[in-house]
């Protein structure tokens, strides 16, 4: 479970992050949706303990992010916005790297890594240099080093950006897999058809404060609207900066 | 296996596969210091051979004056031409390397026993001209000196009245020191093979890793960053190390491909030496990674980074030309300075009066002690939240 309690932060006189609270339940699917430049990243950033916050608190499983910031990133699976594969080297390789990192046992990693190799579909590329891969490998890729370690909590930024139809799909089967797990799921996105198809709770974010925080339906109660678009048009007060 | 390990084995199996950073290492780094030398050797003492023994052909105005003294000079293996109309152009625009001019009064005062003066015509700034002009200057001296004894002797005198002091010099540089004169510029290929070999890894594991937002996902590890970096500069370490041992291993070869015994010079590079040079080069190994990743984390791009290296490789040659330009004796401080260090104790080695144990500890103390201020700059930039931060 995330709690994000009062977030602020500023870069000089900018204010990415004004005052953001939510929490992600575990066994749910949680979405930051927001247009681009709300603060999305950002807020991740702060959650998976690579920016310190001006004010405020994360906690991940009882652990505060900056009073133990190991303990929370050992609970963490993280997908960042740079996917920032290391291509001289294979994605097997790839993925023991990370393994090794959180100082997992050779034969733990070697059984965690196929099962993530089959478990994304991607035992055809396993040995390849990650050198030429396309998007759909090259987050597949990330996504199987950033959940090595089997970690409770999931951060995903733009997961499907850049992803084709059929890529997309098994993206999603893959996030609902997670949440059947009883991981507690947090992702990131500008996408409306995703959010709706996929959030068990939305939390949406403008101008770097949360402007809703609602299960898909209550927010289409809430604003009166019939579908989440225009919902999200009307809770943002504008249509800027949001791509359908 | 621990993150130190993970990171280390990862960032070497890294880039043996990358070709760049192998050529750099292990190829063009540790050679191009050998090669160089090698060749510039070979080419000063085969020049300098053939200038000394090879009959040379001098341009002598008015050599009709003084034919005794043609006869010295032909007999010195250097042949009189005839005169130039224009001797101080053409020196100075390189026809020729020296000119003698014999004034028409020559006979006239030699005859009646009075002093006579002859020109020589050189520029002393042309470095390759130093031998011919230097055999000509010898010949008319010492046909002078003859000259002057035949007078005092047929006079009843003895020569030694002319000249009451005589010079007799005893040079105590060892063979093995005047060559080391000759490769004071040896420390500097050391130096910069120890630079190239950890640069490209260097760059790559920072700023490469930055422009590639790899640094992002990886430090979302619960692994602390100095860790991280303590990993990476280990694995810089490595490729420097071995390519300084590949260097100075090329060195030890050099005295078969240079003729050290034609021009009187003993060549010691062998195990002992090379041995001393790789213990005393241990803290620059580790100053020069720590300083490139310190650079590197600076740098957005792989682009940028190789400029500021490009940069800093000018820093190891400073002590080399300073005391090229200004030869100091060595205090004891000096071995402390890193670089200069090393700089003063390897020419000592080449020289082959040795290095005594407190100097190689100087030499260590001070370069580790630099190494550590390096290191600590670059674990606090690795802190830094902006380093991660790509986008």
């Amino acid at each position: 479970m995330i709690e994000v309690q009062d977030l602020h932060k500023a870069f000089g006189d900018v204010r990415a992050v004004n005052g953001v609270s939510f929490t992600a339940r575990d066994g749910e699917i949680t979405g930051l949706l927001g247009p681009n430049g709300a603060g999305k990243t950002t807020t991740l950033r702060m959650l998976y303990t690579l920016m310190k916050p001006d004010a405020g608190r994360v906690i991940v499983d009882g652990n505060d992010a900056y009073a133990d910031a190991l303990a929370v990133r050992r609970r963490l699976g993280v997908l960042p916005d740079a996917r920032g594969l290391y291509k001289r080297l294979t994605a097997a390789e790839n993925i023991d790297y990370f393994g090794r990192l959180h100082g997992m046992p050779e034969a733990l990693l070697a059984s965690r890594r196929e099962a993530l190799i089959d478990a994304l579909d991607m035992r055809d590329i396993a040995g390849r240099r990650t050198e030429g891969f396309s998007q759909g490998q090259r987050v597949k890729t990330a996504i199987a080093r950033a959940m090595v370690h089997d970690p409770r909590n999931v951060l995903l930024d733009e997961p499907t950006n850049g992803l084709d139809v059929m890529a997309t799909r098994a993206m999603r089967r893959f996030m609902f897999q997670l949440r059947e797990e009883g991981r507690c799921v947090l992702f990131s996105s500008h996408i409306m058809q995703e959010v709706a198809a996929l959030c068990d709770r939305i939390v949406v974010i403008a101008h770097g404060r949360v402007v809703a925080d609602e299960t898909p339906a209550e927010l289409l109660v809430q604003t009166g609207e019939s579908t989440l678009e225009d919902a999200f048009v009307k809770i943002i007060g504008t249509d800027e900066g949001l791509a359908a | 296996m621990s993150a130190f390990t993970a990171v280390y084995w990862k960032e070497v199996r890294e880039n043996l596969r990358d070709r760049r950073t192998l050529i750099n290492a292990l190829l063009t780094g540790p050679l191009l210091g050998p090669v160089l030398f090698i060749t510039m050797m070979n080419l000063m003492v085969t020049r300098e051979l053939a200038k000394a023994d090879r009959p040379i052909s001098v341009p002598v105005i008015g050599a009709e004056y003084a034919p005794h003294l043609m006869g010295a000079l032909r007999s010195a293996g250097i042949d009189a031409q005839p005169g130039l109309p224009d001797p101080e152009n053409a020196v100075r625009e390189q026809r020729t390397d020296v000119v003698v001019r014999i004034s028409p009064d020559y006979p006239k005062a030699w005859s009646q026993g009075q002093s006579v003066q002859v020109d020589l015509i050189y520029d002393s700034s042309r470095r390759d001209a130093s031998t011919p002009i230097a055999r000509v200057r010898n010949v008319v001296e010492s046909y002078g000196r003859r000259e002057g004894a035949m007078r005092l002797i047929a006079r009843g005198l003895s020569p030694t009245t002319a000249w009451p002091v005589q010079v007799a010099e005893r040079d105590q540089a060892t063979s093995q020191a005047r060559s080391g004169l000759m490769f004071a510029f040896l420390p500097y290929f050391f130096i910069l093979t120890v630079f190239m070999g950890g640069m490209y890894l260097a760059i790559d594991l920072t700023a490469g890793e930055r422009e590639r937002q790899s640094l992002e996902p990886l430090f979302v590890n619960p692994v602390a960053r100095w860790r991280i970096l303590a990993g990476k500069l280990a694995a810089i370490c490595t490729f420097s190390l071995v390519s300084l041992l590949l260097s100075v291993c090329a060195f030890a070869t050099a005295p078969w491909f240079i003729p050290t015994e034609k021009i009187g010079i003993a060549l010691d590079l062998g195990v002992h030496f090379g041995a001393q040079v790789v213990v005393i080069m241990l803290p620059l190994i580790l100053l020069m990674a720590s300083l490139q990743s310190l650079v590197s984390a600076f740098a957005r791009s792989y682009r940028e980074a190789q400029t500021y290296m490009s940069i800093l490789m000018l820093v190891p040659i400073l002590p080399s030309v300073l005391l090229s330009v200004m030869p100091v004796r060595a205090e004891p401080w000096m071995y402390a300075v890193p670089l200069l260090g090393q700089n003063l104790g390897i020419a000592q080695l080449l020289r082959g009066d040795g290095m005594p144990a407190w100097q190689v500890t100087t030499c260590l103390a001070g370069g580790f002690a630099a190494a550590l201020v390096a290191m600590f700059g670059a674990a606090m930039m690795y802190r830094s939240e902006r380093l991660a931060i790509s986008g």
